[in-house]
């Protein structure tokens, strides 16, 4: 068992759920909320690393963050090192990838919040963050939980865009799904078993969280698999 | 506390989820105490409760609270809803779920302070709710939820209270107990309260003051007496143009067609009307205005019109520049013709002869 690449995806899952959370919840609160004539638009690009390849995306990503791309220049500029190979690479594309895994349940819960209740909030003298966070937020938390877990249980278990952008670096780029492969190719069935076993205990248990949480909640919750 | 007045000038296009849209234009004065806005569901007293409270903007209007602007279509103000320290009970309460009976109440006062704390626990004890406190809002009963939504919305002394059907659903008597509590406080207060409802009992029992609504325009106003009394005068004063005015009893109701059939009073006669407020076997009046009777002296055939009744000429009576004739079908018609009509038609008593009644010129009226 590589402890080492276990420990580099649960830190890369903690990373990105984080990082998820501080930009989703504000994004899926203009999503549920605006009245933008234009906002399928942004919702298409909001779900689309769910239809796309993660090859796709990961390729895409290379390109962005390679030394003549615009994100690894900037990156740079500013840190005087490249983006692609780095673990920070691979936080950002992670982040892109797992995207509507943390919107989508995040929007379905806002919306699900009775319009009634935010009228009264504001005829009752609260504004629109006092609204936010004493009514909506604490009324979604099925749902962040939700985006939480699937955030991170998704990035757990990627492969393509990894491998695309983070190559193949112990301790720096080799997350878990990498090292079963790697294990698969030198004929190591043991160890890849090993990894692989833990990792689908470790999705059973997410994903029965994720399930027990929605039927206390009493109402569904969007789940990437019911949408599809 | 100053008395202060509520005036709303408000013209909306009102899009109702069933209802056709109609226009929303009217002009009100609420003086402190309780006036009650009444009128059939979908004639827009909860849009303009909207309108009042901020949440939703009128198409033009102006309302004021005193002299103070919360809303001048024509000066660009329109104060957003947190501001404008108006009070507003749905019919729904929207009691938030999520919190307990105390910490609802609490909301509106911004800080925790040991005196907001106790005007909570003082409102709390007024309408009779404080043992809940700490209960959430599923745990408690329809009356004690209309009772802390009412709390919830005093603690902040609003300006105004805004009650859409609050107490909708309850027995007579917990609606009179939670109506004296509700005097009560403003008997210290005295704000205007604007208390939307369809029923004439609550009318009856509450009102000091009545604007009756329909379609979106104040039909009638005044103390309840008059309000609830004046359709039946108006339509009747309305009927006193029309020459025609038959008893009938309703057979059926056609709703979907927006008609119904009346069998007219002493005769073979059956006619198809507009749709009123009215079951079958009910006894009504139909009025008709003789000029709009078409009158034909062969059998109609391929006519839109859906009442067409064989009858004769009673009589036949020449008025400066029309013929007024009154026509025998089982029930008798006056109906006006010209008189180069009645040459060129050669009309005579005893002459047999058709009527044609459009659906929408017999005109329902109640009692």
């Amino acid at each position: 068992m590589n402890f080492e690449a276990l420990l580099l995806s649960i830190r890369l899952a903690l990373c990105v759920s984080a990082i998820l959370f501080v930009v989703g919840v504000p994004l899926a609160y203009w999503l549920a909320y605006s009245r933008w004539r234009w906002k399928f638009l942004l919702e298409a690009v909001v779900a689309l690393p769910l239809v796309l390849p993660p090859t796709v995306l990961g390729f895409y990503m290379l390109l962005a963050m390679g030394p003549r791309g615009p994100l690894g220049r900037l990156w740079h500029a500013a840190f005087g090192h490249g983006l692609a190979f780095t673990f920070a690479g691979l936080v950002i594309a992670s982040v892109l990838y797992s995207f509507p895994f943390a919107v989508q349940p995040l929007i379905a819960s806002f919306e699900t919040v009775d319009r009634k209740l935010l009228d009264a909030s504001a005829v009752l003298g609260a504004g629109r963050i006092r609204t936010f966070r004493r009514v909506i937020l604490p009324l979604s938390v099925p749902g962040i939980i939700t985006a939480l877990v699937l955030s991170f249980a998704h990035t757990l278990g990627e492969f393509g865009v990894v491998l695309m952008v983070g190559g193949n670096l112990a301790g720096v780029t080799r997350t878990v799904s990498i090292d079963i492969y790697d294990r698969v190719q030198s004929l190591d069935y043991l160890g890849a078993n090993r990894t692989a076993f833990l990792l689908l205990v470790i999705s059973f248990v997410v994903l029965s969280i994720v399930y027990g949480i929605n039927r206390r909640a009493g109402r569904r919750q969007w789940l990437p698999w019911a949408a599809k | 506390m100053s008395a202060a007045n509520l005036a709303a000038r408000v013209r909306k296009v009102h899009r109702g989820d069933a209802a056709p849209s109609f226009l929303l234009d009217l002009n009100v004065e609420v003086l402190p105490g309780i006036t009650i806005l009444f009128g059939p569901s979908g004639a827009g007293k909860s849009t303009l409760l909207d309108c009042i409270a901020g949440l939703t903007q009128p198409d033009a209007g102006r309302i004021a609270i005193d002299s103070e602007v919360v809303f001048d279509s024509e000066k660009k103000v329109n104060m957003p809803p947190q501001r404008r320290q108006i009070a507003y009970v749905f019919q729904s309460l929207a009691l938030f779920p999520h919190m307990t009976v105390e910490a609802n109440v609490g909301y509106g006062l911004r800080d925790a302070s040991q005196q907001a704390r106790g005007r909570v626990a003082e409102i709390l004890q007024m309408f009779r709710v404080e043992k809940l406190r700490a209960r959430k809002p599923r745990e408690i009963s329809g009356g004690e939820k209309q009772r802390v939504a009412l709390a919830r919305s005093l603690v902040t002394l609003p300006r105004v209270l805004l009650l859409d059907e609050p107490l909708s659903g309850l027995d007579a008597g917990l609606k009179a107990s939670i109506v004296d509590d509700l005097r009560a406080w403003n008997a210290a207060h005295k704000i205007p309260i604007l208390y939307v409802t369809h029923s004439r009992e609550e009318v009856d029992a509450l009102g000091e003051r009545v604007i009756a609504l329909e379609h979106g325009r104040i039909v009638s106003a005044g103390t309840p007496r008059e309000v609830l009394d004046a359709p039946r005068r108006r339509r009747l004063a309305q009927a006193a143009g029309f020459e025609n005015l038959l008893s009938a009893t309703v057979m059926d109701l056609r709703e979907p067609d927006g008609v119904m059939r009346v069998h007219l009073a002493d005769s073979p006669c059956e006619i198809e009307v507009p749709l009123g407020h009215a079951s079958p076997g009910d006894r009504v009046r139909i009025a008709i205005r003789a000029g709009d009777i078409l009158l034909a002296t062969e059998p109609p055939k391929a006519l839109s019109a859906r009442n067409i009744l064989e009858g004769k000429i009673v009589s036949l009576q020449r008025r400066s520049s029309l013929v007024a004739g009154r026509v025998d079908c089982g029930a008798v018609f006056t109906v006006h013709v010209t008189p180069g009509a009645e040459r060129t038609l050669e009309l005579a008593a005893g002459k047999k002869v058709w009527l044609v009644l459009k659906t929408h010129s017999c005109h329902f009226v109640e009692g």
